[in-house]
């Protein structure tokens, strides 16, 4: 019993970083059709972002040129690193995609790749092939809960995400510009109609999606200190099958999708070798999908393509 | 000149559907373009909204502005020419209420929204009634009310309508012309494109006639009523 709450706290973290990087994949596919392939490719820029910011203001710090507590820090990290992510992913709305909204959903979804590729090959002529070592913003203190382990981080890192998975959800239900991209999602050809600019709302989503690819990767970078050009190829693939299995454009389809996901892994790796960890999850997932074909909480997309 | 539309050639995939044409809206007018399916009515107000892109050599103006410069979006936001689509295309998945104010989301008076939604449910008090309710589910009547009610809330000075008799019933489609005639009162132009062209001629007060992408009469309404051509052909005798 205290193994599986070990696992059951384990596998909230490891979903958390699914979750918050489905959703960014969602939103897009929901509104654009489009799945955006470099999206875990910007998970990585984020935490490549989030490792510049901290250690710079760690640094200052340091020198004395300002004074900061260590909590402030991690703070101003997530904020700063949000912010900067959203502009990468303006900028990849706005270069790779925004050309291609009436071509063919391939050439797009290649662009994708492309993206995906340029970024981590980018990442590595810009600071070589070492990896980075994140910073550790917070000490690490651990309870013993009745034999279960849980530290300071990991309590941090699932309360941020689901924070940050309920303010988005709030967002999108109750403001304005969350109502037009519910809207846009229903029908997007209409929405000019109202005299709104897609390319707003398009370029909106993007960023909300970076900045949350951002959190994912500084959170992730606080629980396994090591990053490299290529982290994000793997988690960008599974919090992709997260957003599918989650249903198109549900919030909480593709949170729930992303800790049910994290929750497989960690199962799996606690009965079978690890090694056959992502075979077995998988096979459970792609069985889900064989009953479940629009995802938890998708319906058949029905709106007509032409106005 | 209000609405100037000339020489306006639309072709989709190279297959042209309107081959020239040209017509032009007064002030506070209502205007119908009749004909048969297919003929080039929808499209005309596609070009006109800036959902198709015309080709180079035609000519739009409205309030002496060149139309062909502004992206759809635009043209609602600047100009204040709404276009209430064929087959209605509501948010389905938002509320009547969600629908409206997404209607107003763009406008640089946002201190006038409220007076003019309240102006709209005096118009139309079904829809008030109707304000928390998804838009999928609101009957036929309701939803070509809500359709222009969008309209009237995003753009006023022309308002585009593709087809609003389709599938209501005879006292359904009363309600909603004298609706269109109260707004029409307040300013609004109106072009309307029917396949129903006895409905259409009644309530405007010009028409034209559109075959295969070209416009083949104009008129008032009163004398197209009267033309035997056109009785033949789109009054069923």
């Amino acid at each position: 019993m205290v193994f599986f709450f070990q696992n059951m706290i384990n596998a909230l973290q490891w979903g958390s970083f699914y979750a918050l990087i489905a959703l960014g994949y969602s939103m897009v596919y929901s509104i654009l059709m489009l799945f955006n392939f470099a999206h875990g490719d910007i998970f990585m820029v984020g935490a490549y972002i989030g490792f510049g910011v901290s250690t710079g203001l760690i640094a200052l710090t340091a020198t004395g040129v300002i004074a900061l507590p260590n909590w402030l820090i991690l703070v101003l990290t997530i904020l700063f690193s949000m912010f900067l992510t959203s502009l990468v992913g303006m900028l990849v709305e706005r270069i790779g995609y925004r050309p291609l909204r009436e071509a063919p959903r391939a050439s797009a979804a290649i662009t994708g790749l492309m993206i995906g590729i340029i970024l981590e090959t980018g990442n590595l002529a810009l600071l070589g092939a070492r990896r980075v070592s994140f910073p550790s913003l917070i000490e690490t203190t651990t309870y013993n809960l009745g034999g279960v382990y849980i530290t300071n981080k990991k309590i941090m890192i699932v309360v941020v995400s689901l924070a940050i998975m309920l303010a988005l959800d709030q967002f999108i239900r109750r403001s304005k510009w969350g109502m037009a991209i519910r809207a846009m999602a229903f029908d997007y050809l209409v929405v000019p109609l109202m005299g709104i600019s897609i390319n707003t709302i398009a370029r909106m989503t993007f960023a909300i999606g970076s900045a949350l690819a951002a959190v994912a990767g500084i959170l992730f970078g606080m629980a396994y200190p090591v990053l490299d050009p290529y982290m994000g190829i793997l988690f960008g693939w599974k919090a992709f099958v997260a957003a599918i299995l989650g249903g198109r454009g549900s919030i909480m389809g593709a949170c729930l999708a992303g800790f049910l996901l994290g929750f497989i892994e960690i199962f799996v790796a606690m009965i079978f070798p690890s090694t056959l960890r992502d075979l077995i999850a998988y096979s459970i997932i792609m069985l889900i999908l064989t009953f479940r074909p629009h995802g938890f909480f998708g319906e058949p997309y029905s709106a007509q393509l032409r106005l | 000149m209000f609405l100037s539309v000339e020489n306006l050639r639309v072709s989709y995939d190279r297959i042209r559907a309107l081959h020239g044409i040209t017509f032009d809206i007064n002030q506070g007018e209502i205007v119908c373009i009749i004909g048969a399916n297919g003929a080039g009515k929808s499209t005309t107000l596609r070009a006109i909204s800036g959902m198709v892109k015309p080709e180079p050599e035609s000519r739009m103006t409205f309030m002496e502005r060149d139309l062909l410069t502004f992206s759809a979006d635009r043209v609602v936001r600047e100009l204040g020419i709404s276009h209430v689509p064929e087959g209605r295309r509501l948010f389905g998945n938002l509320t009547v209420l969600e629908n409206l104010k997404l209607a107003a989301f763009a406008r640089k008076d946002p201190e006038n929204v409220q007076k003019d939604l309240s102006r709209l449910f005096s118009i139309f008090p079904r829809l008030q009634e109707r304000t928390r309710q998804k838009s999928g589910t609101l009957s036929g009547g309701e939803q070509q009310m809500l359709a222009i009610g969008r309209a009237f809330m995003s753009g006023r000075r022309l308002m585009l309508l593709d087809e609003p008799s389709m599938g209501l019933a005879p006292l359904l489609m009363k309600t909603v012309f004298k609706a269109l005639k109260e707004i029409n009162g307040e300013g609004t132009a109106i072009l309307l494109v029917e396949q129903n062209a006895r409905m259409a001629l009644q309530f405007a007060m010009r028409g034209y006639v559109i075959e295969n992408g070209n416009l083949v009469l104009a008129g008032d309404s009163k004398d197209l009523l009267e033309n035997p051509e056109v009785q033949k052909a789109y009054l069923g005798g």
